[in-house]
């Protein structure tokens, strides 16, 4: 039986070494953790230490808050707007998110196409991706806020907006797809002397429709949540409009509950009808 | 010495992995474990040092059983066993040298190990192996940047720093061009009569287990069909052992 | 049977489907919602023009220029905060959570479903819910932002943890080392830059997520565009906006550049 001591194997330097031996050598990318993560650091400290508390003892409003959130989620009831109500509001959202994904997805693929750097020319590509940049740049309240000073507030707002957020996010989503693809795939149909639409629909969109899908509902379920806070914020109707009068104006808890839970459904609905998609296109 | 007494396993319910399962292994041998794919040659690999929890029997490393020890006492067996995986498992952002390091980590107390702190004597062992292994030169080099059989040697260097009294490679040159292959099945072989180790490897190539092991096993439908020294392999026995008509039959 | 002829007229007959029912849910949904398409299309050069028009500065706007920026700042910065703290709680739980590194599959189970639970009550529900308790202060901002990108990050620290560390895990393991020295000597260093890269785009997003806390709860950046909407001064608006594409850009360039190095 050997023993399983250290003299086996060679453990002393013949001289000793004067210096210590280093680990790593500095690197940038090292550095660049470390800085970013400090500053972040210093940054949170800086705020949270100035953080306006507008006189609220902090204490009191978590009570509150407790009290509140025990009203809407164990005591939920539909209020005196009535489950037929909220359940229309809650379609209505659904349909506005449902709407402007589909719209989002149809304008950015074509966009896309456009803005990929292996389909067009630069100039083209760059312009588009700048300008989505731009446009992605505005939160969507404030599209919906633009839109509705010069068609007014209601459906009409609340579609462009979320129709431009969501063209934005799709198309930059989409390219990055296509980028992927091998470039032999397209020359291969380009050398037969096919149209650029006819490549772009016979050898692009079955290469990425896995990726596509799973973008369009990765947007819709950002679209929802959206299309609730437009409701809310906006005054566009819709169940976000709902939480916001039972919350804002009429103090119901008991139906800010009610209406949270609906939305969870929802939510956790088109979560779980992505993730079936996803599996099923993956399959193929 | 290495003893498996009576080694069973099953992941579903009759169905069993592994059946029956007896070698012991003396120091300074290497062994090849082979078989067809499925064969359960990694469920037996990793039974040895527990990672995978097996279901009945004994492993006796010089006398003491794994298979009963508590956690304190597991992880003290665990760092006398090195292992070496067909996908290297090291961390890619660390350093070479930083890799090989870690596995000192079982004898560390918790904080000194947590926050990476390692005795100068550690380092410098960390370097004498590396040359050994041919890598000194790369000891500061990120692993992302080494090539598969680079890797691999770090992987041993790894183990080698356990100290350990058994090695496991898990399809170590599954990964590997040839070339590096060849390179690695002789490292393990002149480190396991060097450091007087036992070396198990789990492999796919017959050709290299019979030219650089000392003895091979031949699993099937998890059972033990031989267990001799390497040149008693002959092409009938490899035929049971691979026949694909046979398996149908059985399955 | 399955035939090629059969199989790509199948395949026509699908591509057409699609078609028909984008075009029906469009139409659909145009109907029920009252929306004018025509009028809608033009809409948008209008919407350009008045960004065009309001992007100007004038005598006015300039005047609010300062006042702006100094919200727009403390926006962003609460968006960090907020962040920051939510990766932190997140790292945590995610450690707890994931099944790499987690406990019991009933600690995994459980912290799953609060995950799932935080991500999926709308920002809105949070904005009003603590402007209820936490009244008018930057404090109810920073924890709506926080509640809702702790769901978030949690599930997004699991799913980096599970792709990006079990190999490591395992290796380590074998080694003899303790958790909390794999946890720290693999785990982490493997996952940091997937870590950063994540962190970095919910700051982005918060920063944008920030602007609607801030038109409900009147706080910060939003509150400000807000005021001047409603006050008809859209001079002051158009700048708001123009500020906050600036800021959004420039942190999207500045993430962009600080990925590439530690990637």
């Amino acid at each position: 039986m050997i023993s399983n001591s250290d003299d086996r194997l060679v453990m002393q330097p013949k001289s000793p070494q004067p210096r210590k031996i280093k680990l790593r050598n500095p690197s940038l990318s090292r550095y660049m953790i470390i800085g970013v993560i400090t500053s972040l650091l210093l940054i949170t400290g800086y705020t949270l230490t100035h953080l306006n508390s507008a006189n609220v003892r902090v204490g009191e409003a978590f009570r509150g808050l407790m009290m509140t959130l025990n009203q809407m989620f164990l005591q939920p009831s539909a209020g005196s707007d009535g489950m037929v109500v909220l359940l229309q509001a809650l379609g209505i959202s659904l349909l506005l998110s449902i709407m402007t994904t589909v719209i989002g997805a149809v304008v950015g693929f074509v966009l896309a196409v456009m803005a990929s750097k292996n389909l067009t020319n630069a100039w083209l590509g760059s312009s588009i991706r700048i300008f989505m940049a731009v446009i992605r740049a505005i939160p969507t309240i404030i599209w919906v806020l633009i839109f509705s000073i010069v068609c007014g507030l209601g459906t009409n707002a609340a579609v462009l907006g979320l129709s431009f957020h969501s063209i934005a996010y799709l198309t930059k989503a989409y390219s990055e797809s296509i980028e992927e693809i091998d470039q032999s795939t397209i020359e291969a149909l380009k050398v037969t002397g096919s149209k650029f639409w006819v490549i772009v629909f016979q050898a692009i969109w079955p290469t990425i429709i896995a990726s596509l899908v799973s973008w369009t509902f990765i947007r819709l379920e950002i679209n929802f949540a959206n299309a609730v806070a437009v409701g809310a914020a906006a005054g566009a109707g819709g169940i976000g409009y709902q939480l916001f009068v039972a919350s804002g104006m009429s103090f119901d808890f008991h139906e800010v509950g009610m209406i949270v839970y609906l939305i969870i459904a929802v939510t956790i609905l088109l979560e779980f009808i992505a993730v079936k998609l996803r599996k099923a296109y993956i399959a193929k | 010495m290495l003893e498996v007494k009576h080694l069973e396993k099953s992941y579903q319910k009759d169905k069993p992995a592994l059946t029956d399962i007896n070698f012991s292994v003396e120091p300074g041998t290497f062994v090849a474990i082979i078989g067809p794919s499925g064969a359960g040659k990694t469920t037996i690999l990793r039974s040895l040092n527990q990672l995978i929890k097996d279901d009945g029997g004994q492993i006796l490393l010089d006398g003491g059983d794994l298979r009963t020890a508590n956690k304190t006492q597991l992880r003290g067996y665990r760092r006398q066993i090195g292992m070496v995986f067909q996908n290297y498992n090291l961390v890619e952002r660390l350093t070479v040298i930083e890799n090989v390091l870690h596995g000192r980590l079982g004898y560390k107390s918790t904080l000194a190990g947590m926050f990476g702190r390692y005795t100068e004597a550690e380092k410098q062992e960390a370097m004498t192996l590396l040359e050994k292994v041919g890598l000194e030169e790369f000891a500061l080099r990120r692993c992302s940047e080494l090539s598969g059989g680079q890797k691999q040697r770090v992987g041993i260097a790894r183990s080698l720093i356990q100290h350990p009294k058994v090695i496991l490679c898990d399809e170590p040159i599954a990964s590997l061009d040839p070339a590096s292959s060849q390179t690695v099945m002789q490292l393990l072989k002149d480190l396991t009569t060097e450091f007087n180790i036992i070396c198990i490897a789990n492999l796919h190539q017959i050709g290299l287990a019979k030219d650089y092991a000392d003895r091979i096993i031949g699993i099937r439908h998890g059972k033990m069909v031989f267990d001799e020294d390497s040149d008693m392999l002959s092409e009938e026995i490899l035929e049971t052992l691979y026949d694909q008509n046979v398996t149908e039959e059985l399955n | 049977m399955q035939t090629p002829v059969n199989y790509l007229a199948r395949k026509h007959w699908k591509q057409t489907g699609t078609i028909v029912l984008i075009g029906s849910i469009y139409l659909l949904s145009s109907w029920i919602l009252k929306f004018d398409g025509v009028g809608g299309i033009a809409a948008i050069p209008k919407a350009f023009s008045w960004l065009g028009v309001n992007f100007k500065p004038t005598a006015n706007s300039v005047h609010f220029l300062p006042s702006i920026w100094q919200k727009l700042i403390g926006t962003v910065m609460l968006a960090i905060a907020s962040t920051v703290v939510a990766s932190l709680i997140a790292i945590l739980v995610a450690i707890l959570g994931s099944k790499v590194t987690g406990g019991s599959s009933l600690v995994q189970t459980i912290v799953r479903g609060i995950a799932s639970f935080f991500r999926n009550i709308p920002l809105v529900a949070w904005a009003m819910i603590l402007l209820f308790s936490f009244k008018q202060s930057d404090f109810t901002g920073f924890l709506a932002l926080l509640l809702m990108s702790v769901g978030y990050l949690i599930r997004a620290f699991m799913e980096i943890i599970e792709d990006e560390a079990s190999e490591t895990m395992l290796a380590l393991k074998a080694t003899g080392a303790s958790y909390f020295q794999v946890i720290f000597q693999a785990v982490l260093p493997q996952i940091m830059p997937s870590l950063i890269s994540w962190i970095l785009y919910m700051i982005e997003n918060n920063v944008r997520d920030a602007t609607l806390v801030g038109i409900l709860t009147g706080t910060g950046i939003g509150f400000v565009f807000d005021i001047y909407y409603k006050s008809f001064r859209f001079d002051a608006a158009g700048m708001t906006v123009l500020s906050i594409i600036i800021v959004v850009i420039a942190l999207e360039v500045l993430s962009n550049q600080i990925r590439k190095v530690i990637l």
